[in-house]
């Protein structure tokens, strides 16, 4: 199946909702490589904003995510923030997926895991040559580093995946369309990719 | 001490009495570990040399056995038996005692490089724990007193010659004999009589008997003979399995002690009978107290004519035993991986078929038998084979050692005819509100009350002999969870279901342990549990499962009760996850925890 | 008339001798494997290849094929295990397959897009596994290991060197390199070994040559794993 051969959502199933479904977007520790890849799919934004509202997300700036319908979260969970936000889209959102490496498996950020979090955190701030009077921010706006990046399955209940670094904006449409459509996403060959 | 530059003044003797045999592997490394307590790597160059075995495979070998060390491990070497009926002895609370005592870490070698405390996999003393081995030694029977004075001696560094032989003693414990342990045998009268039926008679004769291996798998032990005699090959072996790593069992400890000489002439009959001038033993390490008694039965029996040249005056009948040791790996009891470890390899089992009747010891035809597999031989051989076929059940003939452990008012060996109930033994042995039974060790079955009137037989419920007793006061949650982490521990790690799986699973009933296991955690355990099961390379991975799916199916509540109303937990703390930034930044207001929530979707 | 056993719907012809895997193969019939090469012992024990024979589970890369067996391998039942397997060795691993030089010629990744693989699902044990940069011209990153031991196998049997082996136990079973050192520049390790060539994942890596084929070229960018390897034995009976 080609990105191309529909560019409109199903109707929704019969018995469904009327109301447009809503949707928001996260980015936690990731690096809005998957967010810009959502917007790559392009005129097919067109399409989706018929199709559903956005809540929470980059999209509308709106900080507070509200009752919603699908949650795509991207990037894995380094810090105490990242782990509240993922609980409030867990509790909004009654599909939640991950979408891209970073969220599926801690990605990049995950490297540091082989590294105990208190030698990283010497390392940077009183062993670096820019850094003379070291000393670690203990700013509470700060929000606190857990030990190791996790992916976010390992916190909260996931129910889809859309692996990719970032997945291309076909993946995501595709699977943005089967849920949209009611149906169980399907990535098919070409479409999987974990880098 | 002072590492000695030239390795060769003691390793040199070593590689002389193995004949520079490469497959001896596995006993240089042992005798050579005697000298520091560790191989130094300079050891290992040495070695490297000498057998022209890469240092990799050498490296790769010493690193799989738990009791052979690469690093330093201290000079007292303590190892807590971490059986469940240990702990259902206080041995948790006396391993503390120990290294509260001795200011170390459990699982560190303490800075003066003294001593190490650290746990083992059940070493075979269950009816006398809690237990440990100092430096490869049993001590039995521990108590706060024990500890104490044995804290003493290590910091007075006493060697271990010099401390009070009591805590060395092992009782038999032997509590019901019948035909296996009762006393009068008399060493040459069961090859007397094979050499009056012949090779072939006394094949005949064991196959009548309708005997079955006592290894726990319960293979036709004359089919297996006949398979082993009737494959080419240059050479033929006996192999007696004396692994017992089976958590529970000490049954083939008892019989080493007692009835050494039944064991090595059953070896001697199957040698007889299949044509083998060579055959081993292997001894666990665990038992290696008992190496210096079977040595010496071993030169009583060559004096007697019994083993060597020409036994019983019969010119050809050569046959002799060597006894290997093995080095903490459970996973050695599984045939073929015994035969690579006696090679002086890694304990892996091998791919089957072929299996070792045709391809075992050195790729030949190698028949390996329990030890009390080989002391049935004997009475059979004596007494014939339908005497023994009238005994039992009618599946399983003749008698079967139990090992009776935990929650019961005499522990110890029990020998029955096949086709005792399981509630006659629990009179027997003074067991008193049992609410289960753990038959066959971690890999075999968990039985509740109402199984109580099944019979221990081939046709119902079998067993290599561990029969361990909870009573009403146990947690069967927290049993499996210990036999699950015996599993994870023992993976060999050679095929992925087995050494992924087991840890997956060790994790998951941790987390359940925790308080933090979600209905989601529980429908992993079963996932996993299939996966094992279907997936795995050898027996190992195949009941790794067991203690699990049994006690789900029959005390559920001890999980329930451990699971959370929501229905997902975070796989890993996530409180004490932010610890080390706390500490590292100073701070503890709000923002620095998370806590559980009430109800995630 | 040649020899032949089923595997799902389809008659495979046999020599004696050949495992279910090879014969498979010979047939240009994809079963899934990670362990197994053609130039060297099957060894069994990824497990990937398993196939149900007589209603019980087995390895085909080790199981010698019979006259008439029936092997079921292409069943939702056996892939749900077999993409279960594969999780596994994601989460015991560090695989970040966009920092990988090998992902798009990684066999693991290649297999789990051929078993639809969209989550690791396990909890990740992340371990810390040291890279090895001491070699000249190779490099080793660990991290990705799945030990599969081909390199351990080519390197002693084909290049009679014992360049790698395996150490430890279970989940800390790992590959070590044969040298007082434990470093891979302290071995007769070369790029003229089979042992450099035969690592299904990124661990034995020639340094310099990192992503040199731009994404959309790589091997199984071009191809599922299972179209490549089975038009590869077909033709040539032998993959390469
Ligand atoms: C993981 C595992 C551990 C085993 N441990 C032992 C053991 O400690 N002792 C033993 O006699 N058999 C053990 N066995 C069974 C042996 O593989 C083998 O079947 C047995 O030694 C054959 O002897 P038998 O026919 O006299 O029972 C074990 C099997 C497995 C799979
Ligand atoms: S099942 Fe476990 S013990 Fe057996 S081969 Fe596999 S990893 Fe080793
Ligand atoms: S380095 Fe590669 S070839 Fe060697 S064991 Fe690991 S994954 Fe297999
Ligand atoms: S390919 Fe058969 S077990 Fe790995």
């Amino acid at each position: 199946m080609t990105a191309h051969d529909a560019t409109r959502p199903a109707p929704p199933p019969a018995g469904a909702p009327e109301r447009k479904p809503k949707l928001a977007t996260v980015s936690l520790a990731g690096c809005f490589g998957c967010h810009m890849s959502f917007l790559d799919i392009d005129e097919r934004l067109f399409t989706l904003i018929e199709h559903v509202t956005f809540d929470r997300s980059p999209f509308t700036d709106k900080k507070e995510v509200g009752e919603c319908d699908i949650g795509l979260i991207e990037g894995g969970v380094c810090n105490a923030e990242n782990v509240q936000i993922l609980r409030e889209f867990r509790q909004h959102c009654k599909i939640l997926v991950a979408l891209g490496a970073c969220a599926i498996n801690g990605g990049l950020p995950a490297q540091r895991n082989s590294i105990p979090l208190s030698s990283l955190l010497q390392a940077v701030y009183y062993s670096s040559p820019r850094l003379p009077h070291g000393g670690i921010p203990d700013d509470a706006e700060l929000p606190l580093l857990l030990d190791k990046v996790h992916p976010i399955h390992e916190v909260v209940k996931v129910d889809y995946f859309i692996p990719g670094c970032p997945p291309s904006a076909d993946a995501i449409w595709s699977v943005l369309r089967d849920l949209l459509a009611g149906r169980a996403p399907v990535l098919g060959h070409g479409m999987l990719h974990y880098d | 001490m002072e590492i000695q530059k030239n390795h060769s003044a003691y390793l040199d003797p070593i590689l002389e009495r193995h004949a520079h045999r490469a497959t001896d592997l596995l006993q240089i490394l042992r005798a050579a570990q005697e000298h520091f307590g560790w191989l130094h790597p300079e050891a290992i160059d040495h070695l490297t040399r000498r057998l022209g075995v890469p240092r990799a495979k050498i490296e790769g070998m010493a690193s799989f056995y738990a009791f052979l060390h690469l690093q330093p491990a201290g000079r007292y070497r303590v190892l807590f038996s971490d059986n469940i009926t240990d702990r259902m002895l206080g041995s948790a609370a006396l391993r503390e005692r120990m290294c509260r005592n001795l200011w170390i870490e459990p699982g560190k070698v303490s800075e003066d490089g003294l001593v190490s405390v650290d746990t083992t996999s059940c070493t075979g003393m269950c009816d006398q724990g809690p237990a440990l081995l100092v430096n490869g030694m049993a001590v039995t029977r521990l108590d706060a007193q024990r500890v104490d004075a044995i804290c003493d001696l290590i910091r007075n560094q006493a060697p271990l010659a010099a401390w009070p032989t009591e805590y060395f003693r092992v009782v038999d414990n032997i509590r019901r004999s019948d035909l296996l342990l009762n006393p009068g045998f008399i060493p040459g009268a069961a090859l007397t009589a094979a050499r009056q039926r012949g090779g072939q008679g006394l094949l005949h004769e064991i196959k009548a008997s309708g005997l079955r291996g006592r290894g726990g798998a319960g293979f036709a032990t004359a089919a297996k003979w006949e398979a082993c005699r009737d494959a080419a090959g240059e050479a033929h072996y006996v192999v007696c399995n004396a692994d017992e790593g089976e958590p529970g069992t000490f049954k083939d400890r008892v019989l080493l002690a007692r009835h050494a000489d039944e064991v090595f002439e059953g070896m001697t009959l199957c040698a007889y009978v299949i044509g083998a001038r060579k055959g081993l033993l292997y001894l666990r390490g665990e038992y290696r107290y008992l190496l210096d008694h079977l040595d010496r039965m071993l030169a009583r029996r060559r004096e007697n004519h019994l083993l060597g040249a020409s036994i019983l005056g019969q010119p050809g009948f050569d046959f002799d035993i060597e006894i290997h040791v093995g080095a903490g790996a459970y996973i050695c009891g599984e045939e073929s991986a015994l035969i690579e470890s006696l090679e002086g390899k890694r304990g892996t089992p091998r791919n089957r078929p072929p299996y070792p009747v045709t391809h075992g010891y050195l790729d030949q035809p190698t028949a390996v038998n329990n030890v009390e597999t080989f002391v049935a031989t004997c009475h059979i051989a004596l007494a014939g084979g339908a005497w023994y076929a009238g005994i039992g059940a009618a599946q399983s003939s003749g008698t079967k050692l139990l090992s009776v452990s935990g929650d019961c008012a005499r522990p110890g060996i029990y020998e029955y005819p096949f086709g005792i109930s399981v509630r006659q033994v629990l009179d027997d042995c003074g067991a008193a509100d049992t609410q289960a039974v753990q038959v066959g060790g971690p890999s075999g079955t968990t039985l509740a009350t109402h199984e109580f009137d099944r019979l221990i037989a081939f046709e119902d419920v079998p067993t290599a002999g561990a029969f361990m007793v909870f009573d009403i006061r146990r947690d069967m949650f927290e049993v499996a969870r210990n036999f699950v982490h015996f599993f994870a521990h023992e993976s060999c790690g050679f095929c992925t279901p087995c050494r992924v799986g087991t840890s997956l699973l060790r994790n998951l009933m941790d987390k359940l342990h925790n308080g933090q296991g979600s209905p989601h955690d529980f429908h992993e355990i079963e996932k996993l549990d299939r996966i094992l099961l279907s997936a795995s390379h050898c027996g190992l991975g195949h009941t790794a499962c067991n203690p699990v799916l049994d006690t789900i199916a029959k005390f559920r509540p001890a999980y329930e009760l451990r699971l959370q109303q929501r229905r997902f937990v975070p796989a890993f703390d996530l409180d004490r996850s932010l610890q080390t930034a706390r500490q590292m930044t100073g701070r503890d207001d709000g923002a620095t925890h998370l806590h559980d929530e009430g109800s995630v979707r | 008339m040649s020899k032949t056993f089923t595997l799902d719907d389809k008659r495979i012809p046999f020599e004696d001798g050949q495992t279910i895997l090879q014969a498979a193969l010979a047939a240009s019939v994809y079963i899934p494997h990670l362990c197994y090469h053609p130039d060297l012992e099957p060894h069994g024990s990824c497990k990937l290849c398993t196939v149900k024979v007589g209603g019980r589970q087995t390895a085909a890369c080790t199981l010698r094929a019979a006259e008439g067996m029936a092997v079921e391998s292409d069943t939702g039942e056996i892939n749900a295990q077999r993409l279960a397997l594969v999780q596994m060795l994601f989460v015991e691993g560090n695989h970040f397959c966009p920092s990988c030089e090998q992902s798009g010629d990684c066999r693991l990744q290649a297999t789990a897009y051929q078993l639809g693989m969209l989550s690791p699902h396990f909890d990740h044990f992340f371990p810390n596994r040291p890279v090895d940069a001491s070699h000249p011209d190779f490099l080793l990153d660990f991290n990705r290991c799945i030990l599969c031991s081909l390199c351990v196998r080519a390197s002693r049997e084909v290049d009679g060197k014992n360049v790698f082996a395996l150490a430890g136990r279970g989940l800390k079973t790992h590959l070590i390199v044969n040298a007082p050192s434990g470093k891979l520049g302290d071995t007769d390790f070369g790029g003229a070994d089979k042992a450099a060539h035969v690592c299904p994942v990124g661990v034995i890596l020639p340094k310099r040559r990192g992503f040199a084929v731009p994404i959309g070229e790589r091997t199984f960018d071009k191809s599922s794993i299972a179209d490549y390897v089975a038009s590869r034995h077909g033709k040539r009976g032998g993959e390469k």
